[in-house]
């Protein structure tokens, strides 16, 4: 079993700095290194954090010019694609006829032609939609000579920039394409962790000698599976699969500022009759950010109910646990939308018993991010 | 003092029992960030649910050892649960029980036996 599971070119490395080693979405992935989840965490919100993300899959959409490629992943996602500037990235995702979503997408205009990064356990599936619905004249192609890093963290500019001073001048969702340590980097100012940060596309010959370049860095640390999912959770992050997934819409999802203006009047892709109507009278559930009263971490499966003493709940858990920088439980899930104020008094089911929560604002932490 | 397989240490002072969660199970955990225990005079039998201990990582079930009454709780560990990963096996113990039969102890393993389950 263990044979099947895919493995980045960081594998040895992650060994080596004590990575404890999961299977995640068909790859062997480190869930935590020896400074353990809860100070990986910590570090990455006060001083930088390197976290390989090779296993999301890295795509290329191109065909004779940009306005091309454009107009056509517009019939895929419910975004602005044509009136992304050159160098710039945007947070997207692919809807379904019911206006589900199906992945949730990073995508940015590299002048003649789009990236997409995909998560993990959807690249197949994302690459054959695309090849299945845009038009022949544009070519899918699933890059697999690359990898995927991500430094997050406030220290992250500082540490960059000692490989690459232009990196300074970017702004967040700013894409560029940069030489580092010999090689063509795709370095664009975006993360998953509320913190400022870059991600870089970084070909699978020069990542070894670039993550240990970075690595030596005192600022820099090796970061898991597990710091990432308690960081993206206090940032008020969704994970797919979890806080959305085929069934979600969207709106209730509190995506909606993803869906530039354009796009909502104007539809012409999956699904968004369902969306212009929850975004005129306003959906039956919202996704919420909830805060436990007492110490108890509320998890992924928890029913919330109005009361303590109801019979029917009134929502789900999605995603939950302990948030190290906000020193508590944190978590988000779905309530009918009569219960989704903030401060609304509810109660979720843990292990048999109503524990008190609070329905909170996301983000728990930041955002810190370089406009 | 005795283990169980379920990564449990049991250490008889006078007439009752201490229980804590061993080494290895409070590093295969990782950062532990809360801690339910029984409460103090409640009556359980072996194998009932006492304590629940959440890490970063998951919620895992402590089961009572031995049949009795638990006598004294940990409440440092509640208001602090780092302190379990600290010194599991000292000041991080959950709570001691005073047992109707002493002989279930002889069900467990004693150090060795333990530390080859572990290795």
């Amino acid at each position: 079993m263990t044979n099947d599971l895919v493995r980045t070119p960081l594998f040895e490395l992650h060994l080596k700095h004590g990575a404890k080693m999961v299977p995640f979405a068909g790859f062997e992935m480190p869930v935590q290194y020896s400074l353990g989840v809860l100070k990986e965490h910590l570090h990455t919100r006060e001083k930088a954090g390197l976290f390989d993300v090779s296993h999301m899959g890295q795509v290329i959409l191109r065909a004779k010019s940009y306005e091309q490629v454009a107009g056509e992943l517009e019939k895929l996602i419910p975004m602005d694609v044509a009136g992304l500037k050159e160098g710039r990235q945007r947070y997207g995702f692919f809807t379904n006829d019911a206006g589900g979503i199906e992945d949730d997408i990073m995508f940015a205009n590299r002048g003649d032609h789009i990236f997409v990064v995909v998560n993990a356990a959807c690249i197949e599936q994302d690459v054959a939609h695309m090849r299945a619905h845009l038009s022949e004249d544009i070519q899918v192609k699933l890059l697999t000579n690359r990898a995927l890093l991500a430094l997050q963290g406030p220290k992250a500019e500082d540490v960059l920039a000692e490989h690459h001073p232009a990196v300074r001048d970017m702004a967040f969702m700013d894409v560029e394409t940069l030489p580092i340590g010999g090689a063509e980097c795709w370095v664009s100012r975006s993360g998953y962790t509320g913190e400022d940060g870059f991600e870089i596309s970084v070909p699978k010959a020069a990542v070894v000698d670039l993550t240990n370049s970075l690595l030596a860095h005192d600022d820099v640390e090796f970061i898991g599976l597990g710091a990432r999912d308690s960081l993206r959770l206090e940032a008020g992050l969704c994970l797919y699969g979890h806080d959305i997934d085929q069934q979600t819409s969207p709106i209730e999802a509190g995506l909606t500022w993803a869906i530039q203006s354009r796009r909502r009047t104007g539809g012409g892709f999956p699904g968004a009759e369902r969306m212009q109507e929850e975004i005129a009278s306003g959906p039956a559930k919202r996704r919420v950010g909830i805060l436990p009263e007492g110490r108890a971490p509320v998890r992924e499966g928890c029913a919330i109910f109005a009361s303590e003493t109801a019979t029917d709940p009134v929502g789900t858990i999605t995603s939950g646990g302990f948030g190290p920088t906000v020193s508590a439980p944190v978590s988000m899930g779905y309530v009918q939308t009569a219960y989704s104020a903030n401060d609304t008094v509810l109660f979720a089911e843990v292990r048999g018993k109503r524990l008190p929560v609070k329905v909170a604002k996301l983000p728990f932490t930041g955002p810190n991010f370089k406009r | 003092m005795k283990f169980t397989e379920e990564h449990e240490w049991l250490r008889i002072e006078d007439d009752i029992v201490v229980v804590g969660i061993t080494e290895h199970a409070s590093t295969q955990l990782g950062d532990i960030v809360f801690v339910e225990l029984p409460e103090e005079g409640q009556t359980l039998s072996k194998d009932d649910e006492a304590a629940v201990i959440e890490s970063v990582k998951a919620a895992s079930d402590i089961l009572c050892p031995l049949d009795g009454e638990i006598v004294e709780i940990n409440q440092a560990i509640i208001d602090e649960p780092s302190k379990v990963n600290d010194d599991p096996m000292g000041a991080g113990w959950f709570f001691k029980i005073a047992p109707s039969d002493l002989s279930q102890m002889d069900d467990y393993m004693d150090e060795n036996e333990y530390n080859k389950l572990i290795s």
